[in-house]
Formats: C-alpha cells, structure tokens, sequence
C-alpha cells in the first residue's frame, strides 16, 4: 500500500525534527558543551559540565520506560509497528572485537572534535566551512567502513 | 551547573527520547543517526539479492518509490538547523563555533567518527540511547568504550 510508506515518511520526518529540536535544546548540538563534559578533568577546578549526563537520562527515561511498556510487549505478542510488518532490530547479540575497535575509534574522534553525528547534521545549516570539512570526513569514514565490512562478509560467503 | 542549563538539558533529553521511541513504536525502526546516515548515502543494493534468489517482494518492498525514509529523517534534522539559524538572533540562542581544534584535526577527528561508527555498528544515538534503552549488551559494551575514550581523548587534547 503507497499510503504506508508516505505515512512511514511522514513519521520519519517528525522524528528527524524532534531530534533535532532535543539536540539543539540539549546543549549537545554545541561541540564546546560536549567538549566541556568529555574533559573530566575539569572536575577537579570546577568548571566540568555534567549536561550530556542529564541530557542521557532525560532521552533514555523516556526511550527505556515506552520501550517496555509498548514495544517489548507487542514484539512478544508477534504485533507489528502501526506503519510497517515487523520491528527492525539488530540480529547480532554477542560481543566482538571489531564494535569494541569501532567504538573505541568513534570515542577518539569525537573526544578530538566534541562532534557525534548528529549534531553533526543538525548544524549542517549554518554553513559553517569548519563543519563542512568534518562532515566530509565523517562521511567518508561511513564509506570505508561499509566497503571493510562488505569485504568481510564476502569473505565470509567465500570461505 | 545552574537551574535553566539543567533545564534544558533535560528538555531536550526527552524530546530525544520521544522522538526515537517514536520512530520505533510507529515505523520499527532505530534513530541511529550513523546508520541512517550510511544508509541514504551509501544504500545496501538488496534488490540485487532478492532477484537472484527469486524471491517475492515482500510487505513493503514494493511500495518504496521515491527516497528513502532515511532521507525524510534527515530532512527533518536539517529543516531544525535551518529554523535554528533563523530565529537565533532574535531569541538571544547561543552560536556554536567549530574552530576549536585546526581543520587537518577535524578531518582527521570525521574520519574517525565515521569509521568508528561503521565499525562499531552505531553512534550517541543508536548504542548510547536505543540500544542502552533496550538493554542491548552490546551498545552498552560499545557506550561505556566511546564515552571512556572520548573523556580520556578530550583530557588529553584540551
């Protein structure tokens, strides 16, 4: 049905504008802020801003507790989303050294930069040249990401 | 910290929440920004597949014309940014600056934040948020690495 897919679109756009909207609330747009939080050791003189902290427990407050009072128990009973066939969850479940390696990547370029992507997009906007370079960068690390990975795997099929 | 940072904080932490759960309870999807992102730029070619192994379109397979959802998500990050950038001035917001580290710092810091996130399968929002929300094991090994190497990166270049 086309009505579905426009209303998925629909659902996609508002949630892209809350998010935003919570990003730039937040404080998490501003790559100062962030960086004022990661530098822990400005606990010591009293200026550390513990902001990312609240801004995770307000997001995973809201996301944990509608989790499992409505998704959980519809996935149990084999329910659907409202607008599509079935939930999109991740299928891996065990731990492996490439999500610690990537992890680990991620957290030194964003401890370098103080810019995640998210922000990274919602700021896209202020056409800032700065940004633009890192938003470049970012997106040509998502590309060789995706060409390792797909290596991987047909290395996988082929073996 | 005071009360009205505080405030906003967890302001816009909610709205984050909402608008991910959102994205979840009505298209079963995860707003994690990283995948969105790799997935409307750079687009799995799964028809290919679905030819070859002669497989039916499935349930929604045969009503995706036009861009993807991904890019409908995206859109509306940018539509924020853009109304932000309007009406800042006049509501006395703050302007973010991205020039505190030099610019072969910011390549080399997106390069990593994209690498990273590909790896690593997710970013702040996808393992930090919806992954953590449902008590993924792994987005809460993957949270607790980012986060620890961010801190300890961000001490020792600022």
């Amino acid at each position: 049905m086309k009505t579905s897919s426009m209303k998925r679109k629909i659902t996609a756009l508002l949630s892209g504008v809350l998010f935003g909207a919570g990003l730039l609330l937040s404080g998490l747009a501003d790559p100062a802020k962030v960086i004022g939080f990661l530098d822990v050791s400005r606990i010591s003189n009293g200026t550390w801003d513990p902001s990312l902290m609240v801004v995770m427990t307000g997001a995973l407050a809201v996301y944990m507790s509608l989790f499992y009072l409505v998704v959980k128990p519809n996935i149990r009973a084999g329910l659907a989303p409202v607008f599509d066939a079935k939930y999109h969850l991740p299928e891996k479940k065990t731990l492996d050294s490439q999500l610690v390696l990537g992890a680990a990547l991620f957290g030194l370029g964003w401890g370098v930069v103080g810019i995640c992507p998210g922000p990274a997009i919602v700021n896209i906007a202020t056409l800032d040249i700065n940004l633009g370079l890192f938003v470049l960068a970012m997106l040509f690390g998502l590309y060789i990401g995706k060409q390792l990975k797909s290596a991987q795997l047909n290395m996988v099929k082929a073996s | 910290m005071e009360l009205s940072s505080f405030a906003a904080a967890l302001g816009g932490g909610v709205l984050i929440g909402l608008s991910a759960i959102l994205l979840m309870i009505f298209n079963g999807r995860i707003a994690g920004i990283s995948g969105i992102l790799s997935s409307a730029i750079f687009p799995d070619k799964k028809w290919t597949d679905k030819q070859f192994t002669g497989e039916k379109s499935s349930d929604n397979a045969d009503d995706e014309s036009g861009p993807a959802w991904q890019w409908f998500f995206i859109a509306g990050l940018v539509l924020t940014g853009v109304i932000y950038t309007l009406v800042y001035e006049q509501l006395g917001l703050p302007v973010f600056e991205f020039d505190t580290v030099s610019q072969p710092m910011l390549l080399i810091g997106g390069l990593l934040v994209g690498l990273g996130c590909s790896l690593g399968r997710g970013c702040t929002s996808g393992h930090g948020i919806c992954g953590i929300g449902r008590l993924s094991l792994r987005s809460i090994v993957a949270t607790c690495v980012f986060i620890a190497v961010a801190a300890g990166t961000a001490v020792f270049i600022h």
